[in-house]
């Protein structure tokens, strides 16, 4: 159900930007400046916002998560990149987490064997592999897209696209990003139908997420490789609005407003959703702060002002079997 | 005992049921054995906390405040300002599912809500529904929830389902912490009077007594004079532990159990013969007579306040460092809560072993040694006089505890004691040790008789590594170093892996230990005889 009004909402967002680009200038100016300019606006605002207001709330406990050993004895050696001992080893691994992902390739799939009275844990890469190879190709597609908005085309881009059209298959050069990233949000898609526990935890919000990017990217495929729009137009018109001149972009043909709308949902959308992991997960108490707690004093701004039940409270209750006992007291 | 078999309870139905997860419905009566019961009268008002009443979850009225969804939606907002983790954690989710089967309640019993991300979104539905502009005006559709009766009635099932163990928080591509959920879900039943008697009892008993089994003073002297003699039986040493005597060198610090019920106590007597052993200048108090604090695991107000006298109790006494015995969430409190909460201990010197001159260089502001640590460097500078062979009738495996494994990164330290002490040693199968290790399902309050199916459910994936090494290498021995594993993995054991015994590091330790003085050794500090009966040596 949810899977279904997600798909309603992002087809029918693309069918808006189809029709209203293709009833004439006005309808194009607004698809392809204004709500643009609007989205690019809101979602680097948007961010701004979240992440002030997140780095705004205090961190009262230091509460890393440890995943190795612990820096105690000089000849036990320990792990820095799983239980850091400081800013280095921190840094270590928010990149580990960052980059490739770590705590997902831990992945294991239970598997329970009744006949056996057995529990197997299988090491399950899939969703790491599907993962990384959607983000990252995101990532570099994103910086290839650099090649429309910077004149001249900066070297950096161009190695880029070299590297990335390295089999030289097709005309123009199919990327193996695309593939790569079509294949990664398929896989993601495809685990939320046809795994009973991701079925059944899906929101409608966790599709939308995913035919909004799948949109953007068949978009992007079609204008490239069978469409074969003039890119001399497309940079025209995106240097155009990367320079604050408010021109209609002409010669780009309608699917540039189907992918320039999607794209433009998606960046008003990524502030105000679980999009947001992305900055979020440089915030993550249990990833971000050092395992040193016995080492330096965490301070919490907030810590209130009380006491425990005080020795002195304790003898007077017990002062009887305390003496009666032998003790040694504070008063007697 | 839980009433279903091993075999029975091993078939577990992964699929989930057909009605969204949305609609709640917990029903109590038909669920008895997977819940725990409420908070008596007595406890709540002693410790002066909200809604104190004689109330049911099988009943269908549970006397909740009049304005309870305003002091909920109150709590909450105040919540978030206090709490950087339950902002992040509240908005970053993907719902990625990889924490699903990491749950060992999940993995247990199939149930979906028992999944850390569902459990998450139990409070996340609600809190998308108050505190997001797309919840406030989508609702449902952007995964809002309004908190109902019902939707409560879900929380106090599920959120007394967790046991804070961190698994999931370790596989979380965002280090996403149900630990924390579960605490600030736990935080806000407490302001409407919703909280198990298991949690809140101990620690109004830690309150008054000092520790939460609410042994005074005098039966506390009178229990650690009767461990002493029972080990004088044993070994022909008789010792004299102190107990709150000012100017000793160090402050010992134990959970209560160890010196109130087996297998504990051994571990208890284990650390006597320790310090008899190298002459330490140690004391117990039997005022600050607990270091575990129940208080971690629903509110952090009573977890400041029992805290709070290990180092009141440090300074009275005049003591230069703190030592703490064997024990899983008193070491995440020790370690991670009590420096903030009721430091700076800067009238304590930083650590040095008396013996071996080593400076705890890991503990200069908290100035609190972990037994194992401060044992492994005995060990490791050849300080005590030790027979391993006196452990031969053991065959022995290691559970990490969960706090210590994944809230201080303490795994080789109790290893390094046990291969020192033991010639027998196995590891249970990698995934289910160290930073992935699985929790005895008892832990944050949980471990009480009316919760036994559920602990046995949640026993499920421990229990099933230990009969592992039960049956691959003959392993009769489940050590540990938390008071509530010794206290719940008995239990666990007889049902899953039927012939392992639980035990403390420090039992085995003093099983080891060649005292001074003493009779020649023919049983291990349980009374068991240390060479194997006639006919298991034949099997060998």
């Amino acid at each position: 159900m949810g899977a279904l009004i997600s798909l309603v909402a992002v087809a029918g967002l693309a069918l808006l930007a189809a029709v209203g680009a293709s009833t004439g200038d006005g309808l194009r100016f607004v698809l392809g400046v204004i709500i643009p300019g609007v989205a690019f606006a809101v979602f680097v605002g948007g961010i701004i916002f979240r992440v002030v207001h997140w780095a705004k709330s205090p961190v009262p406990f230091r509460i890393p998560t440890t995943t190795g050993q612990e820096k105690s004895l000089p000849w036990i050696h320990n792990s820095e990149l799983e239980a850091p001992s400081g800013l280095v080893g921190v840094i270590g691994r928010m990149a580990l987490e960052v980059l490739v992902f770590r705590s997902l390739f831990r992945n294991t799939r239970v598997e329970i064997l009744p006949e056996k009275e057995k529990v197997n844990y299988i090491a399950d890469k899939a969703l790491w592999a599907a993962a990384m190879a959607f983000h990252w190709a995101m990532l570099i597609i994103v910086l290839r897209h650099f090649r429309f908005f910077l004149q001249p085309v900066p070297a950096w881009v161009e190695m880029l696209e070299k590297v990335d059209g390295f089999f030289q298959v097709g005309l123009p050069v199919y990327y193996g990003t695309t593939f790569l990233m079509v294949l990664g949000l398929a896989y993601l898609l495809a685990r939320r139908f046809f795994d009973a526990k991701l079925r059944y935890i899906s929101l409608p919000t966790d599709y939308f997420a995913l035919y909004l990017l799948l949109g953007i990217a068949l978009t992007g495929i079609v204008m490239r490789h069978i469409e074969k729009i003039d890119v001399v137009h497309v940079k025209a018109a995106i240097v155009g609005w990367a320079s604050f001149q408010a021109i209609v972009p002409i010669g780009v043909g309608l699917w540039y407003f189907v992918h320039v709308t999607l794209v433009s949902a998606l960046l008003i959308y990524f502030p105000f959703s679980k999009l947001v992991h992305a900055p979020g997960v440089f915030l993550s108490p249990t990833r971000n702060l050092a395992n040193n707690n016995r080492v330096r004093r965490h301070i919490n701004p907030w810590n209130p002002d009380i006491i425990g039940h005080t020795y002195a409270e304790w003898e007077d209750e017990f002062r009887d079997k305390l003496k009666a006992s032998g003790y040694p007291l504070e008063k007697e | 005992m839980a009433e279903k078999s091993p075999q029975e309870l091993i078939q577990i139905d992964f699929t989930p049921p057909p009605r969204n997860w949305m609609n709640p419905a917990v029903d109590f009566e038909a669920r008895r054995g997977t819940w725990s019961y409420p908070t008596g009268v007595k406890s709540l008002e002693y410790l002066g906390m909200p809604n104190p009443r004689e109330w049911s979850p099988t009943d269908a009225d549970w006397k909740l405040p009049e304005n309870w969804q305003q002091i909920i939606h109150d709590g909450f907002k105040d919540l978030l300002k206090k709490y950087r983790t339950l902002e992040v954690f509240m908005d970053i989710c993907v719902r990625c599912g990889a924490c699903a089967d990491k749950c060992h309640f999940f993995i247990g019993s199939g149930d979906p809500k028992n999944m850390p991300v569902l459990r998450a979104e139990l409070l996340r539905s609600v809190y998308r529904q108050d505190f997001t502009t797309a919840g406030k005006i989508l609702g449902s559709l952007a995964g809002g929830r309004e908190l109902t009766e019902e939707v409560l009635k879900e929380w106090y099932y599920y959120f007394f389902q967790c046991t804070e163990c961190r698994r999931c928080s370790v596989f979380c591509p965002y280090g996403i912490d149900t630990a924390e959920i579960t605490m600030m879900a736990r935080e806000l039943m407490n302001l409407v009077g919703l909280n198990i008697n298991w949690i809140l009892e101990p620690v109004a008993n830690c309150k008054r007594t000092g520790n939460h089994l609410g042994i005074q003073p005098h039966t506390y002297k009178d229990n650690v004079e009767f461990l002493v003699d029972e080990l004088e039986e044993v070994t022909g040493i008789k010792l004299d532990p102190p107990i709150n005597r000012k100017g000793a060198e160090i402050l010992f610090v134990i959970p209560s159990a160890d010196y109130f019920a087996d297998p504990g106590t051994y571990t208890f007597v284990g650390y006597l013969m320790l310090f008899e052993h190298i002459g330490l200048d140690y004391t117990l108090s039997s005022y600050a007579s607990d270091g575990g604090n129940f208080g971690l695991f629903n509110s952090a107000e009573n977890l400041k306040k029992l805290n709070w006298k290990i180092y009141h109790e440090a300074k009275r006494l005049g003591v230069k460092w703190i030592l703490g015995g064997e024990c899983g969430h008193m070491w995440r409190v020790m370690h991670q809560y009590m420096d903030t909460m009721n430091g700076p201990a800067d009238f304590l010197e930083v650590p040095v072993s008396p013996i071996t001159g080593t400076v705890f260089e890991n503990t200069i502001s908290t100035k609190m040694v972990h037994i194992c640590e401060f044992t492994s460097d005995l060990i490791h500078n050849n300080k005590l006089k030790l027979d391993k062979s006196r452990n031969d009738n053991l065959r022995v495996t290691f559970h990490d505890s969960c706090n210590p494994a994944r809230a201080m990164g303490f795994l080789e330290e109790p290893r390094y004691v046990i291969e020192n002490v033991c010639n027998h040693f196995y590891e249970m199968p990698e995934n289910t040790i160290r930073e992935n290790t699985f929790c005895c399902a008892g832990g944050a309050g949980l471990g009480n008789d009316e919760n036994m199916e559920m602990r046995m459910r949640g026993g499920l994936p421990r229990g099933n590594a230990v009969r592992w090494v039960r049956d691959h290498n003959d392993v009769n021995r489940l050590a540990c170093i938390c008071a509530i594993d010794r206290a719940t993995l008995p239990a666990l054991c007889d049902y899953w892996a039927p012939g392992v015994d639980v035990s403390g590091i420090h039992e085995m330790v003093g099983n080891a230990l060649i005292m001074e003085g003493e009779n020649e050794r023919t049983t291990d500090l349980r009374g068991e005889p240390l060479v194997p009966e006639k006919e298991e040596q034949d099997d060998v």
